[in-house]
């Protein structure tokens, strides 16, 4: 299982079933072969109608690939119809298939139009009114992702600040390759830990990349793999990180906005009030956690998991996050 | 042993080859992969050239900071790693953040010299 013929003929029937006996599936492409996740797109035409769709899918059709973190696909399209209902801008979900079904473990959703390279949205012109307009968007979907009631929610893991922390520590050290600025920074952590805010649910991965953005804006956020229950702060964090701002660093929020603004937007769609000073710990945490991901993409080279130049490559790429942390920790003393 | 070639000329020979032939050549994947290893080449060769003095510069700064005479930069970055994990050196101590940004930036400008965060560093 798992060839373009089989997932077009699970997708054939299953549109039959829901959009009549003439429609049909036209357009079967494969869009990216990530090791956890497979994107289709596809076009379901019915009469006159055509209606462009995603299908994500476990490779193969069996979850046995995921990693332990990422969640499920079930519960990624229960995410997404969970935030479309909190005002949430997402794809909205056409169907679930559960393991063992001829698709496989797998879901369809609506394809939303737009780009989502960062360097584009932050560069070409036909994005200024959308950057104009995309802090404010990005403090408001925020906010509502995080005042999602977590009782109506599937299963998810629960990772606070004092988590990450031991997790990416462990991570670190179990490569014994000692740098002192994440020394540093794992020691600072432990210091300046705020005291942990009520747990949401959190996106994860809330950054350029991962949103869909159109002329006018925010059109969708993608990407909910790393969605877990833990502090409204660590999104928030996460879009300011330097590595996610291509480039635009004098615009701390994702290339393209203050953090002022972003906070003021946040708080006025009903998130809590945050200072700036407030997100410090956590975009810190950020880089440090980006700087440690890229050590375990090398080390998947180093143990020849993947043996590809990129993997190797990557390895000199950690020095990136380091010179973040030593910015970070120069305006610390700034603001002190 | 001999040196014509050297490693340096024979590097560029084959980063000019990626970067000249195979690259133009190719598609999808594998162009990227050509692109990212005809960069990692350009790293070699700015390591080539610069590690020498960078690593010179961080084992004076370090055998200062740590008041310790050994020679070898691997063996002190363990040493400065162990006081700060056990807390005899953290951001208050003096010389700690000059020297890791001293270091980080030489660090960066053999592997990223374009990253956005080494112009900021360097206002």
């Amino acid at each position: 299982m798992g060839t373009a013929n089989d997932i077009e003929k699970g997708l054939s029937d299953w549109a039959r079933e829901h959009y009549g006996a003439a429609a049909a599936i036209a357009g079967l492409r494969r869009l990216s072969g990530g090791a956890s996740q497979e994107t289709w797109a596809f076009e379901i035409e019915a009469g006159e109608k055509s209606e462009p769709l995603i299908l994500r899918r476990a490779p193969g059709g069996t979850a046995a690939a995921r990693s332990s973190e990422a969640i499920t696909l079930a519960i990624e399209a229960a995410l997404l119809e969970a935030t479309d209902k909190a005002g949430v801008r997402v794809p909205g979900v056409r169907h679930v298939s559960p393991p063992g079904s001829a698709l496989g473990e797998a879901f369809v959703m609506k394809r939303v139009a737009g780009e989502t390279l960062g360097r584009k949205i932050l560069r070409d012109a036909e994005f200024e009114t959308a950057r104009a307009r995309l802090t404010q968007q990005c403090g408001e979907a925020l906010a509502r992702i995080h005042s999602v009631p977590l009782t109506g929610l599937p299963k998810l893991p629960t990772s606070l600040g004092r988590n990450q922390i031991d997790k990416y520590e462990a991570v670190y050290r179990e490569f014994d390759l000692p740098r002192p600025v994440f020394e540093l920074a794992f020691a600072w952590l432990k210091d300046n830990e705020p005291e942990p805010a009520d747990p949401v649910l959190v996106h994860g991965d809330f950054r350029l990349g991962n949103l869909i953005v159109d002329e006018n804006g925010l059109a969708a956020v993608l990407d909910w793999e790393l969605a877990h229950i833990g502090d409204p702060r660590e999104d928030i964090a996460w879009l300011c990180v330097n590595s996610w701002r291509f480039g635009q660093t004098e615009n701390r929020v994702g290339g393209f906005g203050q953090l002022d603004e972003l906070l003021d937007a946040y708080a006025a769609a009903g998130g809590a009030r945050y200072r700036p000073a407030d997100i410090d710990w956590w975009e810190i945490m950020g880089s440090l956690k980006w700087g440690v991901m890229c050590m375990t993409m090398y080390g998947a080279f180093k143990t020849g998991a993947d043996p590809s130049v990129e993997r190797a490559a990557i390895g000199r790429r950690v020095s990136e996050n380091e010179i973040d942390l030593i910015n970070l920790f120069e305006g610390l003393g700034r603001h002190a | 042993m001999h040196d014509a070639p050297s490693a340096k000329e024979l590097i560029e020979a084959v980063k000019s080859f990626l970067d000249k032939t195979a690259m133009v050549q190719l598609q999808g994947h594998a162009a990227f992969h050509a692109r990212v290893a005809s960069n990692a080449l350009a790293t070699v060769l700015r390591e080539m050239e610069q590690r020498p003095a960078a690593e010179a510069r961080e084992r004076d700064r370090l055998q200062a900071l740590l008041k310790s005479d050994e020679a070898d930069v691997g063996k002190l970055n363990r040493k400065l790693c162990e006081e700060i994990r056990t807390k005899r050196v953290d951001l208050s101590t003096p010389g700690l953040l000059t020297h890791l940004k001293s270091t980080t930036i030489d660090q960066l400008s053999v592997d990223q010299p374009g990253y956005s965060g080494l112009r900021t560093a360097a206002r």
